[in-house]
C-alpha cells in the first residue's frame, strides 16, 4: 500500500473530475491526476506515473518506470497491486 | 536474492558495497561496535531483507528496522473500533487488503466478514466512493489507513465527496505522520542511532525539510532514499560518509521523485481536509503528541467518527499494549531483533500472526520469517 507502482496514462476519462485512464503492467485503471495534473491535463497522456492507491503520485520517465517495475517485481509488490486492482474491481461488481 | 549478479546492475552494486566497506573500516566499525542505521519505511525493510542487503554489506553496519509500517503500528483498539463499525446494519466497510488480517482485541477485519459483516478490500478510496454512488441505501466507511503517502488520496476523496454532495461515505480516519515518532525515537535514552534512511515515497508528498529537526536538533544525518537495492546502497553510503566527516544534515538521494519541497496538490489536500489529533496512540510506542490526523470539522459528514460517535473525542474502546507473550513494542521500537521474541516462529507465523508485525509484508517480523535474519532464527538475541 506505500509503494507505488508504475502505469502509462492513456486517455483522460473526465476533465472535470480529473481522473484518467492508466495502463498499469497492462491492465487498465482509472486513477486520479490532480497530482500531477499541468495547465492542460491532455498533455499526461502518453507520461509515466507513479500509481498509488488510484492517484498518480509523480511524472516519472520510461526508464525509471521500467526499473522501478522490475524492484516491485522482485518484492512481490507489483502482482499484489495487480491482484488488488482485480479484486476492487470485483468489489464494485 | 543475496547474489549481486541478479541485480539489475550488478558492477553499480558491487562498487557500492565496495565503497561501504571502506568508509566503514575508516570510522572502525564493527560487529561488536557497528555503526546503526535506521531505515524507517517498512517497503525498505522488506527490500532490504528482499535483496539481502544486510549480508552483502559489511559486517560493521546494522539496520534497524523502523516503526514506517502503518498498519504495524494500528492500535488494536482502533481495529476493534473498525470491526465495530463493520458490524453497525446498513454498512459496506472498506479497506485495504493489508489490514484485513491484523488482530484486535477480539477479532480481525476478515473475521468479521466471515460473520457476516459486509467488509470489502478496495485498491483506492476512489473504489470506496464508487461504492457510495452505486448504493445510496447503505453506509460506506473507508478504513483511512497510511502516512503521508496515502493521505493525501483520502483528503482528495473526501474533497470529491463534498464537491458531489456524496452523503453515504466517511472516513475511518487513522492516518499518521512519520516526523513525530522519529523525534520519539530520538529523546529515548536507550536507542543509539547513527543516521537514517529516510522513506521515499513519504517525502515525495512531504518534501525534505519536515526532516530538518534530525539533523538541526539531534545532530544525526538522513539520506531520503529510493527502492532499488542500487538505492538503497548508495543511501547508506551517503550516511556513512557523513558519519565519517562528522556532517549531520538531510540529503536526497531519490531527487528523480522526491522535490525538495514535495507535492504542492497534495499538502494543500491534506491541510484542508485534516488537522493534527493532540495525539494519537501508536502500537509499540504508546500515545505520540501531534503524529495522527483527524478530519477537520468543515468535513464532518464524512468523518465516520463523528457519525458513528466512535474513536477519539468519543467512547473508545479499550486498548491492550501488544498480545499476550509478545514483544511487539520492544521490536517495533528496534530494541530488539524479531528473533528475540518468544513466540516469533513458534506461536507466530504469517499463517497465524499474533502481532500485526508478522501481517504486512513491511513488517520487520514477516521480513524476518521470509528472508532470515543475519543472525538467523536460530539464534537468540
Amino acid at each position: 500500500m506505500c509503494l507505488g507502482i508504475p502505469g502509462r496514462i492513456v486517455e483522460i476519462t473526465d476533465a472535470a473530475r480529473m481522473t484518467a485512464m492508466a495502463d498499469v503492467s497492462g491492465v487498465k485503471r482509472e486513477v486520479n491526476i490532480a497530482c500531477v495534473a499541468e495547465a492542460e491535463p491532455a498533455a499526461l497522456v502518453g507520461r509515466w506515473a507513479l500509481i498509488h492507491v488510484g492517484f498518480a503520485m509523480a511524472l516519472i520517465d520510461e526508464a525509471e518506470a521500467a526499473a522501478t517495475l522490475e524492484a516491485l517485481r522482485h518484492l512481490g509488490e507489483a502482482q499484489e497491486t495487480l491482484e488488488q486492482i482485480a479484486e476492487s474491481a470485483r468489489a464494485l461488481s | 536474492m543475496r547474489y549481486v549478479e541478479e541485480f539489475r546492475d550488478p558492477a553499480a552494486a558491487k562498487a557500492l558495497i565496495a565503497r561501504i566497506g571502506a568508509v566503514a573500516e575508516a570510522i572502525g566499525a564493527t560487529r561488536a561496535e557497528p555503526v546503526r542505521i535506521m531505515e524507517i519505511c517498512g517497503g525498505h525493510t522488506h527490500a532490504i531483507f528482499r535483496y539481502g542487503l544486510d549480508r552483502l554489506v559489511h559486517e560493521g553496519i546494522e539496520f534497524i528496522h523502523g516503526p514506517g509500517c502503518p498498519v504495524c503500528v494500528l492500535p488494536m483498539a482502533r481495529v476493534d473500533e473498525a470491526v465495530e463499525i463493520s458490524e453497525r446494519p446498513g454498512v459496506i466497510f472498506t479497506s485495504f487488503g493489508d489490514a484485513m488480517r491484523v488482530p484486535g482485541t477480539k477479532k480481525s477485519l476478515l473475521q468479521a466478514k466471515a460473520e457476516g459483516a459486509d467488509i470489502r478490500t478496495v485498491y483506492s478510496p476512489l473504489d470506496a466512493l464508487e461504492l457510495a454512488r452505486r448504493h445510496p441505501d447503505r453506509e460506506v466507511v473507508f478504513f483511512g489507513l497510511g502516512f503521508e503517502t496515502t493521505t493525501p488520496s483520502t483528503a482528495l476523496t473526501i474533497q470529491q465527496a463534498a464537491r458531489e454532495g456524496i452523503g453515504n461515505f466517511t472516513v475511518f480516519c487513522n492516518h499518521i505522520t512519520v516526523p513525530q515518532p522519529i523525534k520519539v525515537l530520538l529523546d529515548d535514552p536507550h536507542m543509539l542511532l547513527d543516521g537514517f534512511v529516510g522513506p521515499g515515497h513519504v517525502s515525495m508528498v512531504i518534501g525534505t525539510h519536515p526532516y530538518d529537526f534530525i539533523a538541526q536538533d539531534y545532530g544525526k544525518p538522513i539520506v531520503v532514499a529510493g527502492f532499488e537495492p542500487t538505492d538503497l546502497l548508495q543511501s547508506v553510503l551517503m550516511v556513512l560518509e557523513q558519519n565519517r566527516d562528522g556532517r549531520a544534515e538531510v540529503e536526497n538521494q531519490y531527487g528523480r521523485v522526491v522535490p525538495e519541497h514535495g507535492n504542492p496538490v497534495s499538502l494543500a489536500a491534506m491541510a484542508d481536509v485534516y488537522e493534527p489529533r493532540p495525539s494519537f496512540a501508536w502500537r509499540g510506542l504508546g500515545e505520540i503528541d501531534a503524529s495522527g490526523l483527524c478530519i477537520r470539522p468543515a468535513y464532518a459528514a464524512w468523518d465516520a467518527e463523528a457519525k458513528f460517535g466512535i474513536g477519539y473525542g468519543a467512547r473508545r474502546a479499550r486498548d491492550v499494549a501488544e498480545p499476550e507473550g509478545t514483544r511487539c513494542a520492544a521490536v517495533m521500537t528496534g530494541r530488539i531483533k524479531p528473533t528475540g521474541c518468544p513466540m516469533f516462529g513458534t506461536e507466530c507465523t504469517p499463517e497465524t500472526p499474533l502481532g500485526a508485525l508478522m501481517v504486512s509484508s513491511e513488517g520487520a517480523c514477516a521480513a524476518y520469517w521470509q528472508y532470515g535474519g543475519r543472525r538467523g532464527p536460530a539464534a537468540a538475541e
